[in-house]
């Protein structure tokens, strides 16, 4: 960071169109993004963040810090994750070819553990013996339980007590990786909620613990560097896709809560104008209900855990509670990049409801025997949507490839529960301990 | 108060609780900042239990924002800002207490609000610079705005003749020491330890060490606080801090069950006793030359009377 005491603030404009001018949107390095992004954290964290960016930069340039995540993600992760054409899934999509970039088969079941593995490393290398991660879904905790053990970390997870009776499955998974599971009982007690804990742990023990962010929010350098982290999932896509079809794809569908797995798609193809980017956000049950987590729909900018971007908030600048029958979606505000593209007019953020994901995750089920995550499963009706609206234009020659972030079988209890597939004690059971409380 | 075009530095603004924290020295001892939150129970009885915690000798009033993502405070103050969020505090209520504490004590006890940014973002950074000057308030405590990032608050707070408190931890290096006391007015809120808001059975053994090295970045006025809960440790920090700043130990007296008035007596003892604390510090009576009395001070090169504390 430049040290200029008279003129303590960075022009981030000027950065940016910096950026804009001579490099890739691609490239585009924190502390801003546009106008958003930032640091607005106590400054007991700003050494902290400072030694974690050092660091970062340095193990990028080092050629043993590469090759050690190459292997960890060849060898550990399963990785590159296969490219799946889905085509009786597409039928339903304007005839469209739909291809989908199978995170949901990597160890742990999700993209989460790109990042984990990255920043685990990071934490090697700074000498730090603890990680704290929140989780909601469970799935960055269930990653980052698994790289705490495998990396000999000592490891506490910090999930919403709401989060924890959705996902006790996930709960019971990360307490066998050995991590202690905090659940978080004050405010929304959802993701939010778990990011306020994991922030004031990490205060009070930032010498020895790092805080595994799991997306692409907080204070810089975490936007950046989770982009990195997850960036291979849009280059292995792009190598793929020409691969097999010879040509780029026309549009591309994630899902986005905080945007991880959306950047990491979109990263590789932010500089190919003619490919579309489209992220879905948890719509809830609509936008006009008021219980739905869609934060281009429904926010505003300010300012949530250390960076400005899109934010639910009321006019007094109190955080909203978000809603979605998506743990991993459930969040009131979304990564300073995805809030950059969406004003720059890059990528297009649209809500999905709880209604329309549950279909396409029924639908996925049904025609190609893949159970996918509920939050993928945004993914996959927002690629329904932009198939059907090419095919009421007269195309029907589009690819589309869509990001299947995760699979369902944590969801196999709320899915089962939302279509009445169980009679109502097994229905009871599969919810785990949420009929006891 | 300063044309509201005034740029940023060009013009030295006063400093109400600089002004105040002065006085005290000159008294021989340090400020007694008492928080609150506006809000708990309910707004009318937050402006009464600040004014008591007033009339129990706080020197300088600390009143703070609820805000529903605290990152920076511990369970007590969580909880207090709960309830006074789900009572439907707004933002535009600490303003009430700004202007009863300036008409109660005749605008001798200068009072802060502490907020989380967004709160303030929302509602627009000039405007609450200008409607809290205007109830009489003289500054802003900020947790989580670091002065890299407070270019819109810098430029207000000189616009409107506001003190800008930003804080400093045993994790801040030299340089961040340096900038931000340059770009703090009023004192500079050192955090006694590496954590949260809450009482703690002992202050942090890094504080006196965190006071001396502010000051030796340039600042006159450094304020300690975070788990300064007794009169013991008020008089402890009192010795070398120009300040001891005392949060969840009050709040927790409102928190107590029992009848309100039960509680205000509660609240005005807690403060009297810290009141105490500071006065006993240094030992009696006013001294000739500020902080001259202990043995730490030896080891500040830099004389802190002679430093500007305007950027």
């Amino acid at each position: 960071m430049p040290d200029q005491p008279d003129q303590p603030v960075r022009d981030a404009l000027t950065e940016t169109l910096a950026h804009q001018v001579l490099g890739r949107l691609a490239d585009v390095q924190g502390p801003y993004f546009g106008e958003f992004g930032g640091r607005f954290v106590p400054e007991a964290l700003i050494a902290a963040l400072d030694e974690l960016e050092t660091e970062y930069r340095k193990a990028l340039g080092d050629p043993a810090f590469t090759a050690e995540l190459a292997r960890l993600h060849r060898e550990y992760t399963g990785r590159p994750s296969p490219l799946t054409e889905v085509p009786r899934f597409a039928e339903h999509a304007g005839g469209q070819r739909v291809f989908l970039k199978r995170e949901d088969l990597n160890h742990t079941g999700s993209h989460k553990i790109n990042n984990v593995l990255g920043q685990a490393l990071l934490v090697k290398r700074m000498g730090k013996t603890r990680v704290i991660a929140e989780t909601g879904a469970g799935q960055h905790g269930v990653a980052t339980a698994t790289a705490a053990a495998l990396l000999d970390l000592e490891c506490v997870v910090y999930m919403g007590e709401e989060d924890t009776r959705r996902q006790a499955l996930n709960v019971a998974r990360m307490r066998l990786l050995g991590a202690e599971v905090v659940p978080v009982q004050i405010g929304s007690r959802t993701l939010k909620d778990a990011i306020n804990e994991a922030l004031r742990d990490w205060v009070a023990n930032v010498e020895s613990t790092h805080y595994l962010l799991g997306t692409v929010t907080g204070p810089h350098p975490f936007p950046e560097m989770v982009r990195e982290f997850h960036r291979i999932i849009g280059e292995e896509a792009r190598e793929q896709v020409l691969d097999r079809v010879g040509r780029l794809p026309d549009a591309l569908a994630a899902c986005v809560g905080g945007g991880s797995n959306a950047l990491g798609l979109f990263n590789a193809f932010l500089d190919d104008e003619g490919v579309a980017l489209y992220g879905f956000e948890a719509g809830g049950e609509g936008i006009d209900s008021g219980r739905h987590a869609a934060r281009f729909s429904g926010g505003a900018p300010g300012v949530l855990h250390g960076a400005r971007s899109y934010l639910l908030q009321d006019d007094d600048g109190q955080t909203l509670p978000s809603h979605s029958v998506s743990a991993g979606l459930d969040y009131p505000s979304v990564g300073p990049a995805h809030a950059w593209l969406h004003d720059l007019g890059r990528a297009v953020y649209e809500p999905v409801t709880d209604d329309e994901a549950m279909e396409a995750f029924r639908l996925l089920c049904c025609t190609e025997g893949i159970i996918p995550a509920i939050e993928s499963a945004h993914a996959l009706a927002g690629a329904l949507r932009v198939g059907r609206r090419a095919a009421d234009d007269g195309r029907t020659d589009q690819v589309i490839l869509v990001n299947l972030s995760g699979r369902g079988d944590k969801d196999v209890a709320t899915a089962a529960t939302w279509f009445g597939l169980l009679d109502d004690e097994a229905a009871q059971a599969a919810q785990g301990t949420e009929g006891d409380k | 108060m300063s044309a509201a075009t005034s740029p940023v530095g060009t013009m030295p603004v006063a400093s109400a609780t600089g002004d105040r924290i002065a006085a005290l020295r000159a008294e021989g001892r340090a400020a007694l900042v008492g928080y609150l939150p506006v809000g708990f129970p309910d707004v009318e009885r937050s402006v009464e239990a600040v004014l008591a915690m007033v009339d129990a000798g706080a020197d300088v009033v600390e009143v703070g924002v609820p805000y529903t993502d605290p990152v920076m405070d511990g369970p007590v103050i969580q909880r207090a800002a709960e309830a006074a969020l789900a009572g439907g505090t707004r933002v535009r209520d600490v303003l009430r207490v700004a202007e009863a504490v300036a008409s109660h004590t005749a605008g001798r006890v200068p009072t802060l609000v502490m907020s989380y940014w967004n709160p303030l973002l929302r509602y627009g950074v000039d405007a609450f610079a200008r409607d809290l000057a205007a109830a009489g308030g003289a500054g802003v405590i900020t947790p989580d705005l670091i002065p890299d990032e407070g270019a819109e608050w810098i430029a207000a707070s000189d616009a409107h003749g506001l003190d800008r408190v930003f804080l400093v931890a045993p994790s801040s290096t030299p340089e961040r020491l340096q900038r931000t006391v340059r770009a703090t007015r009023g004192f500079v809120y050192a955090a006694s330890t590496m954590g949260v808001t809450g009482a703690r059975s002992q202050v942090g053994a890094r504080a006196e060490q965190l006071v001396a090295d502010t000051r030796a970045a340039g600042a006159r006025d450094v304020c300690v606080g975070l788990g300064v809960s007794t009169g013991d440790h008020a008089a402890q920090v009192g010795r070398y801090a120009d300040g001891v700043i005392v949060g969840s130990a009050l709040v927790g007296a409102l928190l107590a069950d029992g009848p309100w008035s039960a509680r205000i007596d509660e609240l005005q003892r807690r403060t009297a006793d810290l009141a105490d604390g500071v006065r006993r510090a240094r030992g009696a009576g006013p001294v000739a030359a500020g902080r001259t009395v202990l043995a730490v001070d030896d080891s500040t090169t830099v004389d802190p009377t002679s430093q500007e504390t305007s950027p």
